[in-house]
């Protein structure tokens, strides 16, 4: 089973611990092994160690520690956050966090869509049931 | 001590700055100054005693107790000098008010035999409970105790008392107008628009126990009888009720799904963990 993420100029991460939690960030330069200058357009470019750091499939073209003009220019090029938001694991981060947002009257209104969509469902069931009986 | 205003030049002088005692006491900044102005004398500039603005004071603070300025520098400063040779070389003296003699206090007829232990001072003002910043009028609260655990209410107002007016409305859930205490209650975000309703004559006396008519003394058949004229509502209290809650089952039933919700009792089901909804 080969490595299909790497560390490199250019990866795109998810943070999984610490105040960006759940931000993603680009990897601008390696600093030795353990940590990584990561960036992104709405923080200060900082250190972060890799156990931090949750590698995505997402690569952008940059040079190593680009300007934030650059950067931010680079992510807009290669489009990051929608393919992020159009991902199985960005729109699965998106529906965790409507679903802890919810009030306690969307819960209810869940409930009765729910509800009334199983009924759709077992209709349709029990109409498909009665063609193959019959 | 406090400390004391600085004066213009033409601030009349009183009488106890002469005394040095009395000054140094004081912090060594508070020399500089004197005493505030106590309105007994007779001014000597054209400013009227109660005209004056505070007045900053001319000797900065190097830090806190220490001036930039020492004594005789001050002197110079405030132009106390000035005061003296307008004066004819001394401070201008007031004469002292005549105290009034306090009246003669005749000795009292009666000592009590034990002290008598006085109570101690309390100033405290009784005040309604401080409302949650959550719960404004019109706000759907879900109560968490007693007979309607669990039901959706629409808050009313709060009354003097604390608690907080509530209604279901009657016809939706069956929770009658009834006061209830915060503290058993959670409050949601979702807010009923309540500027139709009036509900300025309902207070803590409209919910209080009626006083009971004086009882007679018979027992079994009379008893009965009383007590089955107690169990019904007046009919002006229905009245309110349908007042109150025709107004709000209006702006209740502009909201999709809101009248339901507000029939659904409220319960933890598997998964939820209190402490991570959002209400």
């Amino acid at each position: 089973m080969p490595f299909k993420r790497y560390v490199e100029v250019g990866r795109v991460a998810l943070v999984n611990y610490g105040k960006d939690y759940g931000k993603l960030v680009v990897i601008v330069d390696v600093i030795d092994q353990n940590r990584a200058l990561v960036d992104s357009p709405d923080m200060v470019r900082g250190q972060m160690n890799f156990k931090r750091l949750t590698l995505t499939d997402i690569k952008i073209d940059i040079k190593r520690v680009p300007n934030k003009k650059t950067l931010v220019a680079a992510m807009e090029a290669a489009d990051v956050k929608n393919k992020w938001e159009k991902s199985s694991w960005g729109r699965k981060l998106i529906v965790q966090k409507k679903r802890a947002s919810l009030n306690d009257f969307d819960r209810f209104k869940i409930m009765l869509a729910k509800i009334k969509k199983a009924g759709v469902v077992r209709q349709e069931l029990a109409k498909l049931k009665k063609e193959t009986t019959a | 001590m406090g400390r004391y205003k600085s004066s213009p030049l033409i601030r009349p002088i009183n009488n106890h700055i002469s005394q040095p005692i009395r000054v140094s006491i004081i912090s060594p900044h508070c020399r500089f100054n004197p005493p505030h102005f106590t309105g007994a004398t007779t001014p000597t500039g054209t400013m009227a005693p109660k005209d004056r603005k505070p007045h900053v004071s001319r000797n900065p603070d190097l830090i806190r107790g220490v001036g930039k300025y020492s004594r005789s520098k001050m002197y110079h400063k405030r132009g106390l000098w000035a005061i003296k040779a307008k004066n004819g070389g001394s401070f201008p003296k007031h004469e002292k008010k005549a105290i009034a003699a306090a009246p003669v206090e005749k000795p009292p007829k009666f000592y009590p035999a034990d002290d008598v232990k006085k109570p101690l001072v309390n100033k405290r003002k009784a005040r309604p409970t401080k409302l949650r910043a959550s719960i404004t009028p019109g706000t759907v609260l879900i109560i968490l105790a007693g007979r309607f655990k669990g039901k959706r209410v629409v808050f009313l107002k709060q009354l003097t008392s604390g608690l907080l007016l509530v209604t279901g409305p009657f016809k939706i859930n069956g929770v009658p107008l009834r006061r209830v205490n915060q503290s058993y209650v959670i409050a949601t975000s979702t807010k009923v628009d309540i500027s139709a309703v009036n509900v300025e004559k309902f207070d803590d006396k409209y919910f209080g126990k009626k006083a009971e008519k004086k009882t007679k003394k018979g027992e079994g058949e009379f008893f009965e009888a009383e007590k089955e004229e107690k169990n019904t509502l007046p009919q002006d209290k229905k009245d309110d009720q349908k007042t109150v809650d025709a107004a709000l089952i209006a702006s209740i039933e502009a909201v999709p799904d809101l009248k339901s919700y507000l029939g659904a009792r409220f319960s933890l089901k598997a998964g939820m963990k209190p402490h991570e909804l959002v209400f």
